[in-house]
């Protein structure tokens, strides 16, 4: 490629520039919820493996899971879990050109948070309820 | 022999053609089942004892499911990091090792969770 010479053109305007909108937000977290569940994977690998292993092993790694820093990082996880999963299906939604009228976007946006704080609860009132 | 023509037609920006696109979806759509029956056997295991959960794990349909789940998150995991550090990774050098490390880390998860359930169905 030949020598480019830079030149100063102005940029376009980004994040701070714009009014925040429901839509941005969703966006932004269904980007951010990504790598959260990536690494969240590790715990599910950790369960995984202390399962396999040994009695005391998993009975460490439960004991872990059920103290309060424990059962909070799971239910940011469960959570994160369920607001990927809405977006993704938003995007699916998109993906068949359907859903892009400004009232279809809102409408998504906020069943996305609506749809994945309700999952969440019900998971963990399920989770809670039939508590062995 | 190939005409240029032919050597790009249907490979886009990317140099892969729709494969990543497409994959992605694929994993997606995949997961929304496999993650739901994954989190109901989770939700039936909360404050089960180490025997309970291997006899639900040896389950084989329970078996399968987790396996299919590993499988597919760990591809979608892969792909949608891989945009990530393309999008804000602008160093050439350091996108390279990172697309490395992604691969070598979404494979060794993978591989340990598969290790995992081979293990408390057929080791144990």
């Amino acid at each position: 490629m030949a020598e480019r010479k830079m030149i100063e053109r102005p940029l376009s305007p980004h994040l701070q520039i714009y009014r925040l909108t429901l839509t941005m937000v969703m966006s932004g977290l269904h980007r951010m919820t990504g790598p959260v569940l990536y690494f969240g994977t590790l715990l599910l690998v950790w369960w995984l493996m202390a399962v396999s292993s040994s009695q005391k092993q998993f009975e460490l790694v439960s004991a872990l899971f059920s103290s309060w820093i424990g059962q909070l990082i799971l239910l940011g996880y469960t959570w994160a879990l369920f607001h990927h999963m809405m977006g993704g299906i938003r995007h699916f939604i998109w993906d068949f050109g359907r859903g892009f009228e400004p009232h279809e976007r809102e409408f998504l946006a906020f069943a996305s948070i609506v749809g994945s704080l309700v999952l969440t609860l019900v998971v963990w009132v399920l989770g809670y309820m039939l508590k062995g | 022999m190939k005409t240029p023509l032919g050597r790009v037609r249907g490979m886009g920006a990317a140099h892969s053609g729709a494969e990543h696109f497409w994959l992605q979806r694929l994993t997606a759509v995949a997961n929304i089942p496999l993650l739901i029956g994954f989190l109901i056997v989770i939700v039936s295991l909360v404050g089960r004892g180490h025997a309970t959960v291997i006899a639900t794990l040896t389950n084989p349909f329970v078996a399968i499911l987790i396996l299919a789940a590993v499988i597919s998150v760990v591809i979608h995991m892969r792909l949608g990091m891989q945009v990530i550090i393309e999008d804000y990774v602008h160093s050439e050098a350091l996108k390279i090792l990172l697309l490395m490390a992604n691969t070598f880390l979404a494979f060794g998860i993978g591989l340990a969770a598969i290790y995992a359930i081979l293990k408390i169905n057929f080791g144990l």
